[in-house]
């Protein structure tokens, strides 16, 4: 499969290190602000980059508010509309070591772009009990969905062409703290 | 990298890093275990076969389980109560069976190559599920996933594999797992009980108890197979069991304080392992169980769940 990947190369830096933590920074107030304080809520990354912004998220409302919220990690390969599209699908498991239930859950990712993939984990969320309320918390929102699905944090709005991807590089995956616009070399 | 074959024959077949790659799968997927709604949907609208032409509890069992939680529609054939009655021949069977369009078919055969035989044969997944005294790969799984959890490495690793190795598809299957990732394992059993050139396996031989369990990490007491048995080749159970039944004394006496004692079941309680031993702290022989549905979840999921290429 997959014969032709595209190269991509970088267009244009959307954030810098500064910039992504003020939007982090903004993020963590405005769920304190919508949910009248910490209390009763947890946060949901979904893996890889997502799971590492829940836990920025979590210690800049420790700072804020001194609540330690509980972070868990979801795997939502088993939720996918396309499992069997890709090949083999690799599991890398969902570690949620607390009660979901009655919790504000707010789900957290990088990028948000068809709306597929958080809806893969709406389903996977509701399997594991019923929380009180889930919320979507989202670092770039890039706009093209294909599912009725609408963030309630938004780091940046960032309208995109459907060709280009965009990367989000995170200090302890990529060694830096940056987000860019791609787009394909050459066709 | 990626998981690429269509089915799941052997042992021998895989490469070191095709089971690790297996293995780490189901230990994922062990979370399922733990939940209240234990279902996730990513095989639905799968059908899967277990077809049986032995009796067997845990496997039959396991399979029906971990194809259940993964929301697959599984159907279960046992030769007992079916048209094989009537003298319809195992092919047959299992064009009949295929005919319906599965799209994983496991198989339990007791002629060795049952199992490639279908793979050759039917258009769908095959899982080889124990073929005669060839090998049984999902045992194998389960067995190094347990002793992973409970040891945290393989690399270096010592296992003697105790009792019917002649008759054993599970001591030839561990085997191959256990030499592809780096343990060195030592078989031993009555001479009658060990295949010739099994050194050709790699690994050494023993023919007493005391010697083989000495300094191991793992001991896999394997079950005498009776059923499989010609006359001869044990002169009684009793002199077999003095001889070669695990007690808790031979443990005290010759093993290591933090051995494990693994058994890929059903146990013959007295024969090869006493009660207190089968029970007793250093048994995994249920957490292997257990380990065994995560296996066969993982299975299903890298078989069932790569079809069809990338749009």
């Amino acid at each position: 499969m997959a014969s032709s990947v595209p190269r991509f190369r970088e267009k244009a830096q959307v954030l810098d290190e500064a910039a992504l933590d003020r939007a982090l920074t903004r993020i963590a107030h405005e769920i304190l602000e919508k949910n009248g304080g910490a209390s009763e809520v947890a946060f949901v990354g979904l893996r890889t980059r997502g799971v590492t912004l829940a836990h920025r998220l979590a210690a800049k409302i420790a700072q804020i508010d001194g609540a330690a919220l509980p972070v868990g990690t979801l795997d939502i390969t088993l939720y996918r509309d396309d499992l069997g599209l890709r090949g083999a699908p690799l599991i890398r498991g969902t570690d949620i070591p607390f009660s979901i239930k009655n919790k504000t859950v707010i789900l957290v990712d990088d990028v948000l772009f068809t709306g597929r993939t958080v809806r893969a984990a709406l389903d996977a969320i509701i399997d594991l009990g019923r929380p009180k309320a889930i919320q979507l918390a989202i670092l770039i929102d890039r706009g093209h969905r294909e599912l009725p699905i609408r963030p309630d944090y938004v780091g940046k709005n960032l309208p995109t062409s459907r060709r280009e991807s965009v990367a989000v590089r995170l200090r302890e995956h990529d060694g830096e703290d940056r987000v860019v616009i791609e787009e394909p070399e050459e066709a | 990298m990626g998981w690429t074959r269509k089915h799941l024959l052997t042992m021998r077949e895989l490469d070191a890093s095709e089971i690790v790659l297996l293995i780490d799968t189901a230990a994922s997927l062990q979370e399922i275990a733990t939940r209240e709604i234990k279902k996730v949907p990513a095989l639905r609208g799968k059908t899967i076969v277990n077809l049986f032409y032995e009796p067997s509890t845990r496997t039959r069992t396991s399979f029906e389980i971990a194809g259940k939680w993964l929301s697959a529609d599984v159907i279960n054939f046992s030769a007992g109560g079916s048209s094989t009655t009537k003298g319809e021949s195992f092919i047959d069977t299992a064009k009949t069976i295929a005919a319906m369009s599965p799209d994983v078919v496991i198989v339990r055969h007791s002629s060795a190559g049952a199992a490639e035989l279908l793979a050759r044969t039917l258009p769908c997944s095959i899982v080889n599920a124990g073929d005669g005294a060839h090998e049984h790969p999902t045992q194998a799984l389960l067995d190094l996933l347990t002793i992973r959890e409970k040891k945290a490495h393989f690399d270096g690793l010592h296992v003697a594999i105790v009792g019917d190795v002649a008759h054993s598809r599970v001591a030839r299957s561990d085997i191959h797992g256990m030499r592809k990732l780096g343990m060195t394992v030592t078989v031993a059993g009555p001479p009658t009980l060990i295949p010739p050139f099994v050194q050709e396996l790699g690994v050494k031989v023993s023919y007493r108890l005391e010697d083989a369990i000495r300094d191991v990490d793992v001991i896999m007491m394997l079950r005498l197979q009776h059923e499989r048995m010609t006359n001869g080749l044990i002169p009684s159970l009793r002199e077999y069991s003095r001889y070669w039944g695990l007690t808790l004394e031979k443990l005290a006496s010759h093993a290591r304080p933090d051995v494990l004692i693994m058994h890929p079941g059903p146990v013959n309680r007295g024969i090869e392992l006493s009660p207190e031993v089968a029970d007793g702290p250093y048994s995994v022989i249920l957490d292997q169980v257990t380990k065994g549905v995560a296996v066969r979840m993982g299975v299903l999921l890298l078989l069932a769940g790569s079809k069809g290429e990338a749009p």
